[in-house]
């Protein structure tokens, strides 16, 4: 006789599927544009993106401690090494390294832990602290380094980096500017016409990503080609990312087209900010996005709508973070409203009627 | 473009890694030896146990009645062999708790000898009601899982106007390939019993005359059952065979009947109201043996497979036999063996042991390997909805799990823990390996029990309720009559003075 093992019900076999391997299926995917921006803007970056993520797990460890918790077995689902690296992603490639840790502590202990860990966060951590660190140090998060690729002679060597990353930037004029995003915000308050605006710009260096920006998030390109792929991998649907940009292209869209001077165009909409990388990795985030299709849809474009609203009318250049930010409030409502129909019965629950024959 | 408008939805579902070569490429052994000992669970059906009728010690021949149905959702259960009658008592169940059930011990005497049969030349000439008659007699049930009583359904099937016989072909559970290779095997037998229901369904009822068309849905990963079905069914065109996706469920009889005719069935109604019902073909060919050769339900195909298994195959053995005598036949591993699963590794039970025997729903038996089986390293939810998605009845399981783990049963039952069909879609899928099926089966258990305890106390306070206004009730008569004897002793003490005034 077999001894007793174990008893269950239901599904006995299962899908190749892990929470550890969905992490790093999504670290994957951000690896390329992750990899360009490192490039883009040299040593201080990765001084920057190191720092930033082996906080959050060092954040992650201690709270689990803190709590009496095995602490690798939960690291090792790589949810801490991908917020770290989605944070990292956003910042200032040349933020001192203060920001990336006190960052990692906002997302990590603010954003994750003390909701009570995976899974149990209202906002997305990486969001959180993007926003947190925005409001809490103006200079350090807008302070935008020029391109300056690794082994250019121009650009800061490997001792040069760690002064740079350790006690900050000097002479900041002749190695910083303006975002493309930030320029145009400026320049309108000086009541300047778009076309004077954008004399200089190129779309093709910012859909490659050659552009002043945040670490990893200039180059639309690649984080697409990464988005595409994760929904190729089934990891992440298609309904979030397209009801996202859908609506920023149609928004911005029909806005250009009335007033060309005044806004933006889609184009530039999409290949500018943080837009892809907010679209496919982090308005996608599983714990903080409504669970149904019809719910992604209307999360999507809510997002997309604030997006829209905070860059075009608000006082930041910027509003991914923020928009996210409004809509993960929204999810618990979109999750109550909109609810997928029962087998057998009507929207509101009732049993359906027996139909007459 | 228009084909694509027109084919019905298919709503959740997975696709799970067959696994059913091994065993739906061999034919169909018949020489299992038969068992020295055989356990025949008295309740192998939905509804009431049947009771026996006869004595330990008693000879039985193989077909021979030897418990009766009871009450209106019964089925009775016949000898599966020839032989002695060893014991009626407790023996423990097919189930995953192997709490001990009524069962009847039969020694068999290795001649498996028939019990003389009567059967019709032509049953197309008998009445509706005759077939159910016979079908109820043979003990057949829903042989796909279910275990309704089948003549109940044949009964239903005569009072409502049912337009479609859907006959369930479909096998969506991995490793399993019994139906498949029966379809293959004994099509033409599957359609006459097709015919027979057809026939046994038939109204007397001019005005609700209908002619009810059947519709045999098989999974289009078999294709082989579908040609050999198709051929059987051809001069027959009341009946129609058509290949469905395979997608897991499938074989879900509402989810089957809302691809086939496009309707769904309401909650809480069955599905004949809406006109349509559903059998398996397992039974359609139980029906066929029980009509044309007079044979009760005794025995059974099963699919033995699994990777702890040596020689996996389908295999027809009486029912009553025990697992273990099947594990012996078929080489199983009992090292390799991390779990035994009666039915599919999706909808199944796993068993503690091998010593309890397989019954009328038994549609296989599984011995998988820890490799087969999903990891039960449990982790945290993160809300990925896969399990939103892949549930066909469309409930959220991870809110409901949620509202379960905190104790919130109410909330659960509110958003939808009855509508769950447990078919395992969501345990599958679910990358955290939280074993959701299990939650809501404790949750359902759990709800039905406190429902009872709550009933329970209801009835005890109508009962204390009651004594009381009884205790009141007699305390108020027992003053009014004190008072009415007072009164009489003092009318009769007025009564007395007045006389002796008078005197």
């Amino acid at each position: 006789m077999i001894p007793h093992k174990k008893l269950s019900s239901g599904a006995h076999v299962g899908a190749n599927a892990s929470v550890s391997h969905i992490m790093w299926q999504v670290i994957l995917a951000l690896a390329p544009a992750t990899a360009f921006g490192l490039l883009l803007f040299g040593w201080p970056a990765l001084n920057l993106f190191i720092i930033t993520v082996s906080s959050a797990v060092f954040f992650e460890a201690f709270c689990l401690r803190l709590s009496g918790r095995m602490a690798t077995p939960v690291i090792m689902d790589g949810s801490a090494v991908l917020t770290g690296w989605l944070l990292a992603m956003t910042l200032p490639p040349w933020a001192p390294w203060w920001v990336g840790v006190v960052g990692s502590a906002i997302a990590i202990i603010l954003g994750k832990q003390v909701y009570g860990g995976l899974g149990q966060n209202l906002f997305n951590p990486a969001m959180l602290a993007r926003v947190a660190l925005l409001i809490s140090f103006p200079i350090e998060l807008t302070t935008w380094p020029n391109v300056s690729p690794l082994f250019f002679s121009q650009s800061p060597g490997l001792v040069e980096s760690w002064h740079i990353t350790f006690s900050g930037l000097e002479n900041l004029d002749a190695t910083t500017g303006a975002t493309t995003l930030g320029f145009i915000k400026t320049e309108f308050s000086q009541n300047h016409l778009l076309s004077d605006i954008l004399k200089d710009y190129s779309g093709i260096l910012n859909v490659i990503g050659w552009t002043r920006g945040s670490l990893a998030e200039t180059s639309a390109l690649l984080l697409v080609l990464g988005g595409v792929w994760l929904i190729r991998q089934g990891i992440i649907q298609w309904h979030i990312p397209v009801s996202l940009l859908l609506t920023v292209t149609v928004l911005a869209g029909v806005f250009h087209l009335m007033d060309d001077q005044h806004y933006v165009s889609p184009f530039l909409h999409l290949n500018s900010g943080g837009m892809m990388c907010v679209a496919f990795f982090i308005a996608t985030d599983y714990v903080t996005s409504p669970n149904t299709k019809a719910g992604q849809l209307v999360f999507g474009a809510g997002c997309g709508l604030l997006i829209f609203v905070i860059r075009t009318w608000g006082a930041y250049p910027e509003g991914a973070a923020f928009a996210i930010l409004l809509m993960n409030a929204a999810t618990p409502l979109i999750d109550h409203y909109i609810r997928p129909r029962i087998y057998g019965r009507d929207r509101k629950g009732k049993p359906l009627e027996i139909p007459k024959s | 473009m228009l084909s694509f408008l027109s084919k019905p939805r298919i709503r959740g579902g997975i696709h799970a890694e067959e696994n059913k070569a091994a065993t739906a490429t061999q034919p169909i052994i018949y020489n299992f030896p038969l068992p020295e000992k055989l356990y025949i669970p008295l309740q192998q059906h939905v509804g009431k146990p049947a009771e026996p009728l006869i004595r330990v010690g008693d000879k039985v021949l193989k077909g021979q009645l030897l418990a009766y149905s009871q009450g209106m959702i019964s089925a009775p259960v016949h000898a599966p062999s020839s032989g002695i009658i060893l014991d009626v008592n407790d023996y423990p169940a097919p189930h995953p708790s192997a709490l001990p059930i009524r069962m009847i011990v039969l020694e068999t005497d290795g001649k498996d000898e028939w019990i003389p049969v009567q059967v019709p030349l032509d049953p197309f000439q008998l009445a509706p009601e005759d077939i159910s008659l016979r079908v109820g007699a043979a003990g057949i049930v829903g042989m796909g899982g279910a275990t309704f009583p089948t003549a109940v359904k044949l009964n239903m099937g005569r009072e409502n106007h049912i337009d479609t016989l859907i006959i369930n072909g479909a096998e969506c559970e991995p490793y399993l390939s019994c139906d498949d290779r029966l379809m293959q095997e004994r099509a033409e037998q599957i359609i006459d019993g097709v015919r027979l229901m057809l026939h046994g369904m038939e109204s007397r009822d001019a005005i609700n005359r209908f002619s009810t068309k059947a519709v045999v849905a098989i999974e289009d990963n078999k294709p082989q059952a579908y040609l050999a079905m198709q051929e059987a069914a051809k001069s027959y065109p009341l009946i129609k065979v058509i290949q469905i996706p395979t997608r897991y469920p499938m074989g879900w009889d509402r989810q089957l009947i809302r691809y086939v005719t496009g309707k769904e069935v309401p909650v809480g109604c069955r599905s004949s109201e809406i006109g349509v019902t559903i059998h398996n073909v397992g039974t359609a060919h139980a029906v066929h043996k029980a009509i044309r050769h007079g044979q009760p339900l005794v025995s059974r195909v099963i699919t033995v497979s699994g990777g702890a298994v040596g020689r996996p195959m389908n295999v027809e053995v009486p029912l009553g036999t025990l697992i273990s005598e099947l594990f012996n036949f078929c080489q199983v591993n009992t090292e390799q063996t991390a779990r035994i699963i009666m039915g599919g590794p999706m909808m199944g039970d796993s068993l503690p042991h091998t010593g309890l025997p397989t019954v009328k729903a038994t549609s296989g038996i599984l011995a998988l390997t820890a490799s087969e089986l999903k990891s039960t390293d449990e982790q945290p939810c993160i809300r990925c909805a896969s399990c939103v998605t892949v549930c066909p009845a469309g409930l959220r399981p991870l809110d409901m799990a949620n509202n379960i783990r905190i104790n919130q049963l109410d909330i659960a039952v509110d958003i939808g823990l009855k509508d769950c069909i447990s078919c395992g879609c969501c345990s599958y899928i679910c990358p955290s390996n939280i074993p959701l099926v299990q939650y809501f089966k404790y949750a359902s258990g759990e709800v039905a029990a406190r429902q009872q305890a709550q009933h329970k106390s209801e009835q005890t306070k109508r009962l204390i309720d009651t004594r009381n206004a009884r205790m009141e009730r007699i305390a108020r008569q027992q003053l009014e009559e004190e008072q009415a004897r007072i009164a009489a002793k003092k009318e009769r003490e007025r009564l007395k003075a007045e006389q002796e005034a008078l005197a």
